[in-house]
């Protein structure tokens, strides 16, 4: 069985300076990777390169075992939850939702996005401008934005971010489903125990690189902790 | 699911440029006061004396029509840069040509309202007979309006991203649009005067050869304006 | 990357810059050649003098728009750095060629025109071209990402070649004064051989300069990289 989200020797410099160099990774449908690491260690240019907004310098990146390098379109099956909202604020919450949902080639954008903002518990504010919603509501609208299209790979940069516990709870809902649907997860944070609490498999990246890469029950959470914490002071 | 074909998808991209901008109308609205104030302005500064209205309104009309351009242009990618909207038309499968067409027809709707305010607004203030040039006039609007409009639109890509983003925009593309204002005006004039179309004929060809060439350079160097 | 010599830790010396010395001698060379050696033509008097710095210097800027063209296209195509860097070297000089060519321009023109000034179409086409070049080296200034820079001067400068015979076209259009071009028409040159001679010799004491320039140029780009990523820390 081919894997949902699959990388080999995966490189992207920039100039002189390798963000992500080499890495390799499989993930298999449903599972999910809780990815640290400290700043600037390329893990956001790793999420940028899955979702084909960046194209590699070196190896490739596989969705479902298609090549984001060599099929662009097929970026198609990714979601991606990133710092910023990707929303017009001038819009409505449906209105971003409806674009995004034809973006993707939807047949029905208006019922999809209803039920994305509805699984993300925010249709009841979907004929609100965005810029009228609070930072944790627009958050809400963007992870709704990111599913729209049920994608089989779902990138999250620091999701939790920002999110009240009723938003929260309901990004920990929608993850679940997505997972048992057959989505791959790649999970950036800073929270190690939020993290772990979703993830298969974790990596701790330092310098583009994975410095430690295992599946999550082979080891302890606090112990994992410790290590995290250490690893990143010694890289500091 | 298949993802909308290039034209399609520009469509939608043009179509939410232009929701946003019936929901702000801030762009718009300043653009059309600021093309009219500026005929105003411009007839106070106006000898006429010295320089008959037939004379200084092509002038007026095109280097009005090229600055309240520039302030449409300027808004276009400005939504896109906030929150990195951008972004979200990245991630997903339209073609990176099918972002720069959507731009580019919203940026030309834009820049078409305000030719239909300022044009009968010079003929109006300058009591000029373009009663039985209208049409032709609108033709040469439209011709302009695309050359304006292919060039602006990847200049103000690129312009979002650097530092003095105001400024940048103006100074990229006002020597592009040199020879669109020259041509526009200059066949204005000729039609204005009453001569035969067959005199603006030149210009109107190189209006045209503008847009082809331009059209088509710009929509193929666009994808390289984004960062990969 | 580009092969460097000078490893790290190396002592930077002075450099002798051999190029551009044996490029002003061979212009001064030209140029006392065309003040003591070559008639005064009979209208125009010393004024025609200029011609050989004016013509030269715009033949020359033209070259160097041409390699920015050229190197903008590499760029985007390989994504070389080198054609970058070549591209903003060639801009520079360019646009230094082209301020000569507008400045001797109005130099001569005062006597034989009557005016320093006037909007003729070569005049008015290279003013466009002076503001075109200035505003492409305008946004490398104003882009502090070397790679952004790169592309987005490369989208640049292609345009702007494209523009260029718009330009032209235009201004052309409008009734012109200039002189027309005499010594690259179809027909015979209508100047006399010693002229030619001599407006020859200045052309490629010019290009030569040009050459030098572009060559000076490209080095300081070099190290100003290099400095850049020395102070980046590593």
């Amino acid at each position: 069985m081919t894997a949902a989200l699959e990388a080999s020797a995966l490189s992207k410099s920039f100039g002189q300076r390798r963000a992500v160099d080499g890495i390799d990774l499989a993930l298999g449908a449903g599972e999910c990777l809780a990815l640290f690491g400290p700043n600037g260690a390329g893990k956001t240019t790793l999420l940028r390169l899955f979702a084909g907004l960046l194209r590699p310098t070196g190896g490739h990146a596989y969705v479902q075992g298609v090549s984001l390098r060599d099929e662009p379109r097929t970026r198609e099956r990714v979601g991606l939850i990133s710092h910023q909202s990707m929303l017009y604020t001038a819009l409505t919450a449906r209105e971003n939702l409806e674009f995004a949902a034809r973006l993707y080639g939807l047949p029905d954008a208006g019922a999809a996005a209803m039920r994305a903002l509805e699984a993300m518990r925010i249709a009841d504010r979907a004929g609100m401008p965005v810029r009228a919603l609070s930072r944790g509501l627009q958050q809400r609208v963007s992870i709704a934005r990111a599913i729209v299209h049920d994608p089989a790979v779902v990138l999250l940069d620091e999701p939790y971010t920002g999110l009240d516990e009723v938003g929260a709870r309901a990004l920990t809902t929608q993850l679940r489903t997505l997972r048992a649907r057959g989505a791959a997860l790649v999970l950036v944070t800073h929270n190690v125990a939020e993290g772990l609490a979703l993830a298969t498999h974790a990596a701790i990246m330092t310098d583009g690189r994975f410095a430690r890469f295992e599946q999550r029950d082979v080891f302890d959470a606090t112990q994992y902790l410790a290590d995290y914490r250490e690893l990143v002071n010694v890289g500091a | 699911m298949s993802a909308p074909s290039t034209l399609a998808a520009a469509w939608l991209v043009a179509r939410k440029d232009l929701a946003i901008e019936f929901r702000t109308r801030t762009a718009f609205m300043s653009a059309a006061v600021f093309a009219v104030l500026g005929i105003v302005i411009f007839y106070f500064a106006w000898d006429s004396t010295a320089v008959s209205a037939i004379d200084l309104a092509p002038g007026v009309l095109w280097v009005i029509f090229t600055f309240s351009g520039l302030l449409g242009l300027q808004r276009s990618f400005a939504v896109e840069q906030v929150d990195r909207a951008m972004d979200g038309l990245l991630i997903s499968p339209v073609d990176r040509e099918a972002i720069y067409l959507g731009k580019a027809i919203a940026n030309f709707l834009f820049v078409g309202g305000i030719q239909v305010l300022a044009i009968p607004a010079v003929a109006l203030f300058y009591n000029l007979p373009f009663e039985r040039s209208l049409l032709v006039l609108f033709g040469i609007a439209l011709l302009a309006a695309l050359g304006l409009v292919a060039v602006g639109t990847l200049f103000s890509a690129m312009a979002v991203n650097t530092r003095m983003a105001e400024l940048l925009l103006p100074m990229l593309s006002l020597p592009f649009f040199v020879p669109v204002v020259m041509a526009a005006a200059e066949s204005t004039a000729r039609l204005l005067a009453g001569r035969p179309i067959a005199e603006a004929w030149p210009w109107l060809r190189i209006l045209l050869a503008f847009d082809l060439v331009f059209i088509v350079a710009c929509t193929l160097a666009f994808p390289f304006t984004l960062e990969e | 990357m580009t092969a460097s010599p000078a490893g790290e830790g190396s002592t930077p010396r002075p450099v002798f810059d051999w190029l551009i010395w044996l490029a002003l001698a061979a212009v001064a060379g030209a140029y006392i050649r065309a003040i003591f050696f070559t008639p005064p033509e009979a209208l125009q008097g010393y004024a025609q003098k200029i011609y050989y710095i004016h013509v030269s210097a715009a033949l020359n800027a033209y070259l160097a728009f041409g390699v920015v063209f050229v190197a903008s296209i590499v760029h985007l195509w390989l994504g070389d750095v080198r054609a970058d860097r070549l591209a903003e070297a060639s801009a520079e000089v360019g646009l230094l060629f082209t301020t000569v060519v507008l400045t001797t321009g109005p130099m001569w023109a005062r006597p034989i025109w009557g005016t320093w000034w006037t909007w003729d179409a070569r005049l008015t086409a290279t003013l466009f071209l002076w503001f075109l070049y200035a505003s492409y080296l305008v946004l490398r200034g104003a882009i502090d990402d070397p790679h952004m820079r790169a592309r987005y001067s490369a989208v640049t400068g292609i345009m702007g070649a494209i523009l260029i015979p718009f330009i032209h076209l235009s201004v052309y259009l409008f009734r012109t004064l200039h002189p027309m071009p005499i010594l690259l028409k179809p027909s015979a040159p209508s100047m006399p051989g010693d002229m030619v001679e001599t407006f020859l010799i200045a052309w490629v004491a010019f290009t030569l300069l040009c050459i030098a320039l572009l060559r000076a140029r490209y080095r300081y780009g070099e190290l100003k990289e290099r400095a850049a990523m020395l102070e980046a820390g590593r």
